[in-house]
């Protein structure tokens, strides 16, 4: 599965782009989170107020409950400022 | 058409070429975004546009798409730039054309709405103390709001 972050995201993650694999018990955009808040203290921080992070599958907006499969693209962002 | 570009536009050309050759066209309407000093004491010398290419076209192509089921536009534009820009540049151009003006105001008017709360980009301002990212206001998600559940019907 491929990972991407974005502005001040990708900023405090350190990391524009990442392969990961995705573990077993991960099924959803929630369960992706949280995992990725438990592998280290930089996506923890980064990911811990949630209201402020928006999560695309594959190019399209979605909610913490979408199905995440390996073979996805996800883009983890802050809000969009752009216009 | 969806342009996202890091180079500048010529609004007289874009528009002139947006009616060209198609006679049914009455009126375009346009908005052309600049990057704005925010004054204060924190001066911006200048903001860095980052973008998610790909999800950023998607986007932008259902929008406008979303535009010309509402209003019977005859053809429409959206040129969003990336990169570093520089107070009094041109970020963002949209354009509609439509037989007459009602249309091709609302629509304008939607897609900057739209655009703004779904289009990804991110704004960051260089100050001396570094860059600092821009936050999303909660008047744009207002805006786009109003848009919504409101039918072609309503609007013309």
């Amino acid at each position: 599965m491929k990972l991407l972050y974005f502005a001040w995201l990708r900023a405090r993650i350190g990391c524009a782009e990442e392969e990961v694999a995705l573990p077993h018990e991960v099924r959803d955009v929630a369960g992706l989170l949280d995992w990725l808040r438990s592998r280290d203290g930089r996506y923890a921080e980064a990911l811990q107020n949630l209201a402020i992070v928006r999560v695309a599958v594959n190019q399209d907006y979605v909610g913490l409950d979408h199905p995440v499969r390996d073979g996805d693209e996800i883009a983890i962002f802050p809000p969009v400022t752009g216009g | 058409m969806i342009r996202v570009q890091r180079e500048d536009f010529d609004i007289g050309i874009e528009l002139d070429r947006l009616a060209s050759g198609n006679h049914r066209i009455g009126g375009i309407a346009s908005f052309i975004g600049l990057v704005r000093d925010m004054g204060g004491s924190d001066r911006v010398s200048a903001l860095t546009l980052e973008h998610y290419p790909g999800m950023t076209e998607k986007k932008l192509a259902e929008i406008e798409l979303e535009a010309h089921r509402r209003w019977p536009l005859d053809a429409s534009l959206i040129i969003h730039r990336y990169g570093r820009l520089e107070p009094g540049d041109r970020i963002v151009l949209v354009a509609t054309a439509s037989p007459h003006r009602e249309a091709a105001l609302a629509a304008c008017h939607f897609l900057i709405d739209w655009l703004k709360t779904d289009a990804p980009f991110w704004k960051s301002e260089d100050t001396p103390d570094g860059e600092r990212w821009v936050e999303a206001r909660a008047e744009d998600d207002a805006a786009m709001i109003r848009w919504q559940g409101r039918s072609s019907e309503d609007e013309r």
